[in-house]
């Protein structure tokens, strides 16, 4: 299996045992559980903005927003009409939909810095509904009690751990979500439009479509980590959908490195963490973190995983120069030894560099 | 048989003709060349047969098909590719990934396939692979499928469009200056290439300056002037063509080979 030589699926493997394993260290310190399990929900929402910006390269500021949504959805629905969990979670995630979808229609027809300007309004907009329509929003007051998800006898969600699993599982199926696009012909048009539109324009891809589709999927995965916010804190205000939200997802990602399978987690993770180490300073956290970020960004612009990934790609190089190395010699010894020979050296070639290679596409 | 078929083709910048009434055959399996002084309306008229601009009169039919207002995709999807004058590659991409690119259109699985691993992505993917490096090979640039688009000499670099453009299946391929900026000594091997793509079912449409190439390649050849059909027919009428030594042949004292404006 290349997989299990891949540095790169070994990295993230660790990286999800690492925190699968958290309970164990945790279990009885409620308090850190919900910490790291509230950074997993970012850590979805996160790998929405992945797929928007990571993939596709425009910049969205409406992640925040979409997060909101998921998060009053889910709140809303579960108290003031006493839905169950599960079908309000599935509501919200639909809502989250199909308003993406619709923001996108419109936001796409613009590019570059006014589509960041534009997807920040919308975002802004979202806050500014939920903070100021008390009738239905309770503005500032917020909601309180959102619900557990239903366990239906078998587990009870009410315990740190179990709503820990739960998002857990959640945000395992949004990496290999992540890791699948990535390797697909689908993550392949995404890129293609993040490096060049009208180069993608030429070889036929329908770059206004697939936008379309990655934002409204970047919707998604912020509504599904707003949904699970919500019932893990169990209260809510409007600051969770807040543009700082927006921010804060936007650093995540930069951190840990956009376009890569592992970077929104790592990224979520280590700021999270960050963010709890400087805590008492609330206010004058920035002051340290603003440097942090800016080292990040001079020194490692793809984030840790790109600057890590650099690493692996100059080993592979490495490799392969070796490889054609060794085949151009063969292929010379076979030249001399017979016409024919020139042929199976080149196929020699293609399978020797072709094994280790292999992976190159997978970050 | 005629495979394009453009009739009256114009469009219209603000008050300016970039084409104007251009007609012109282009032949199963024959290699068509368009030339004509800078400014002449080549990569306009090339971006109106792939779909990037629509045009202001005229029609295109691309067997038998009526295509003057597809789009881009469409017209690919249909069989027409193109390369572009400037060499366009995705630059931190590896020439293999670039290839790959050019497959995109060709596939068919969703997210759902990929997601799900179906047979029907793991059948895509071995195709998508086995095409894209048979282009690459046929390209005669496989040994740097590994290599970053930016990283590699020019001439490889105009391989791989072709590569790209080949992997996309098309019956008609439009080459933008294909050797623009390859060396004098390699154009010829390059000319080679691009001579085999009948043979392999890809009718060509060309833009190119360099003019011995030209000659020696194409079997019709289009001359425009100012957006304008100047003249149309084999290498040696167009030799011989007094209005085309006077507009573009003559214009330059020497032999325009080696020029590299853009």
């Amino acid at each position: 299996m290349n997989a299990l030589k891949n540095p790169r699926i070994i990295g993230t493997f660790a990286l999800v045992v690492l925190i699968a394993a958290a309970p164990l260290f945790f279990a009885h310190e409620n308090y850190a559980m919900r910490v790291i399990t509230v950074g997993m929900c970012a850590a979805i929402a996160v790998y929405g903005l992945n797929i928007i910006l990571g993939f596709t390269g425009q910049l969205s500021l409406a992640q925040g927003g979409f997060f909101g949504i998921g998060a009053y959805g889910v709140g809303l629905l579960t108290t003031d009409y006493d839905w169950s969990f599960w079908s309000a979670f599935a509501v919200s995630v639909i809502g989250t939909a199909v308003i993406g979808y619709l923001c996108g229609l419109i936001a796409l027809r613009t590019k570059d810095e006014y589509f960041a300007i534009f997807t920040m309004a919308i975002g802004f907009i979202i806050f500014l509904v939920i903070s100021r329509w008390e009738s239905v929003t309770h503005a500032h007051s917020g909601v309180n009690n959102v619900k557990f998800p239903e366990g239906g006898g078998l587990v009870d969600f009410g315990s740190p751990v179990a709503m820990f699993y739960l998002v857990f599982v959640i945000l395992l199926i949004c990496v290999y979500i992540t890791y699948a696009v990535r390797r697909s012909s689908v993550g392949r048009t995404l890129l293609t439009i993040r490096t060049s539109e009208d180069l993608a324009d030429a070889i036929g891809v329908r770059v206004g479509f697939s936008k379309q589709l990655a934002f409204a999927a970047s919707a998604v995965f912020g509504g599904i980590g707003g949904g699970l916010y919500a019932t893990v804190v169990g209260f809510i205000g409007p600051d969770s959908a807040s543009l700082d939200k927006t921010f804060e997802f936007l650093m995540f990602i930069l951190v840990g490195g956009m376009g890569t399978v592992a970077g929104p987690l790592l990224g979520s993770m280590i700021v999270t963490f960050l963010f709890e180490l400087f805590q008492d300073f609330q206010a004058y956290r920035f002051i340290v973190l603003g440097p942090i970020i800016v080292a990040l960004v001079i020194f490692a612009p793809r984030g840790i995983i790109g600057y890590l990934g650099g690493f692996v790609d100059k080993r592979n190089r490495r490799r392969r120069v070796a490889a054609a190395r060794r085949s151009a010699e063969a292929a010379e010894s076979a030249n001399r030894g017979g016409p024919s020979g020139h042929d199976d050296a080149a196929d020699s070639h293609v399978t020797r560099s072709g094994g280790p290679a292999a992976p190159e596409e997978k970050k | 048989m005629t495979l394009l078929e453009i009739r009256g083709l114009g469009k219209r910048f603000g008050g300016l003709d970039a084409v104007k009434d251009v007609d012109l055959d282009v032949e199963e399996g024959r290699i068509t060349a368009v030339i004509g002084p800078n400014g002449a309306g080549k990569s306009t008229l090339f971006n109106l047969v792939h779909g990037f601009y629509r045009p202001t009169s005229g029609s295109i039919r691309f067997k038998d098909e009526d295509i003057t207002h597809s789009s881009p995709h469409n017209t690919v999807a249909g069989g027409i590719a193109r390369t572009f004058q400037t060499t366009n590659l995705f630059d931190d991409s590896t020439l293999l990934e670039n290839v790959l690119a050019g497959r995109i259109v060709r596939s068919k699985s969703t997210i759902f396939d990929a997601v799900f691993h179906t047979p029907r992505h793991r059948r895509e993917s071995r195709i998508n692979e086995d095409r894209a490096m048979e282009a690459l090979e046929y390209c005669g640039v496989a040994e740097y499928r590994h290599d970053l688009a930016s990283n590699v000499p020019q001439e490889v670099q105009k391989r791989t469009a072709v590569a790209m453009a080949l992997a996309t299946e098309p019956e008609l391929i439009l080459l933008d200056e294909p050797a623009g900026g390859i060396p004098e000594e390699e154009t010829a091997d390059f000319g080679n290439l691009i001579r085999s793509l009948p043979q392999r079912g890809v009718s060509v449409l060309l833009v190119e300056h360099k003019m011995t190439m030209i000659m020696d390649l194409a079997d019709t050849i289009l001359v425009l002037d100012h957006g304008q059909k100047l003249a149309f027919g084999v290498p040696s009428e167009i030799q011989s063509n007094p209005d085309v030594i006077h507009a573009y042949l003559g214009s330059t004292p020497q032999d325009p080979t080696d020029q590299k404006e853009k």
